[in-house]
């Protein structure tokens, strides 16, 4: 049961390295609109979303509304009761309310990704390490771009910016290389998405992906449906 | 307005938004097509997430590409995701020496 845990913290790891290039640059931004480093840290440590703690300080720095602040935080984040709807189908036994009470706090987009790409049932251990090192990561990037935003080589915190990219292409490429259903819904997704970027630029990144996801998926789940065995 | 408050309201709206649908969706959905479409849902959303923001992720179109393609190549080869990871970045951060 402890190497669940382990096993949690070493496909975190590059979660944790790529939130901690992209929260540095959060914590840069967060002193630049007047927020101490205390409250950035303590943002990142309470929301553990990079769009909506961005979104969010913008309104603390113009002094918006609450309504504003919650309307705002739906709209970016909605795509996470998704992702837990999904999770919920894999979960282990041993997930009782105050696991999945607990664990639900870590649902980000990266652990969401790792996670459903195990073949194996999510158990409380293994989740509580993937979001315990992606969290340290994270708060801790947040810390150090609040307090030292200048002082990494540009060259370095530029690289870093693929980490959790490189991450996500090493999830996906795999199964669509197996799965041919997989490769097409992956291809119509990044497709949508090009078009999003580069066409109907009005749409925010937030709604753009989740827009892309559900319309290439509703595809996939229509031309091949998945039956029990393949799951 | 006390900082305080705007990042309690953050905080627990987000909270809410992941912890409802996790604690309550105890079931296993029957319907093949919603469950086909949650199977899908992962790959689609990394797959948006990646393309095409990878190419600018490092500022440096060039740089991007040769992590992109690092990472192609790796992951082809079912290389660990820390490795994939790692070695995109470092590939970005060499093409960025030139």
């Amino acid at each position: 049961m402890k190497s669940d845990f382990l096993r949690g913290i070493s496909h975190g790891i590059p979660i944790a390295l790529g939130y901690l290039s992209v929260s540095f640059g959060f914590g840069i931004k967060a002193v630049s609109v007047g927020i101490s480093i205390l409250w950035a840290s303590l943002i990142s440590a309470t929301n553990l979303t990079s769009a909506g703690q961005t979104a969010g300080i913008d309104i603390i720095a113009v002094g918006g509304t609450l309504i504003e602040m919650i309307l705002v935080q739906l709209t970016i984040n909605i795509r996470y009761s998704l992702m837990a709807i999904s999770l919920s189908q894999k979960l282990d036994k041993n997930f009782t309310l105050l696991h999945r009470l607990v664990a639900s706090y870590g649902i980000t987009d990266e652990i969401f990704g790792v996670c459903s790409a195990q073949k194996e049932k999510l158990t409380p251990l293994y989740m509580y390490g993937i979001i315990l090192i992606s969290a340290i990561g994270w708060v801790s990037g947040t810390a150090l771009g609040a307090t030292a935003g200048q002082l990494l080589p540009e060259s370095v915190s530029n690289a870093l910016g693929i980490v959790l990219y490189g991450m996500f292409m090493a999830i996906i490429i795999p199964p669509a290389r197996r799965q041919k259903s997989v490769l097409i819904v992956v291809i119509l997704s990044a497709l949508t998405s090009i078009l999003f970027k580069y066409l109907f630029t009005a749409v925010s990144s937030g709604f753009a992906v989740i827009i892309s996801a559900v319309i290439a998926s509703v595809v996939g789940a229509i031309v091949f449906p998945v039956g029990e065995e393949n799951e | 307005m006390n900082i305080a408050l705007y990042v309690i309201v953050m905080a627990v709206v987000t909270y809410l938004i992941r912890m409802i649908p996790f604690v309550f969706f105890r079931k296993k959905i029957k319907s093949k097509f919603f469950r086909s479409f949650l199977y899908y849902i992962p790959y689609a959303v990394l797959s948006a997430m990646t393309i095409p923001a990878i190419f600018y992720s490092t500022g440096n179109i060039i740089t991007a590409i040769a992590g992109t393609v690092t990472a192609f190549v790796l992951s082809y080869f079912n290389l660990p995701l820390i490795v994939v990871a790692l070695s995109a970045t470092a590939m970005a951060f060499i093409a960025g020496l030139f």
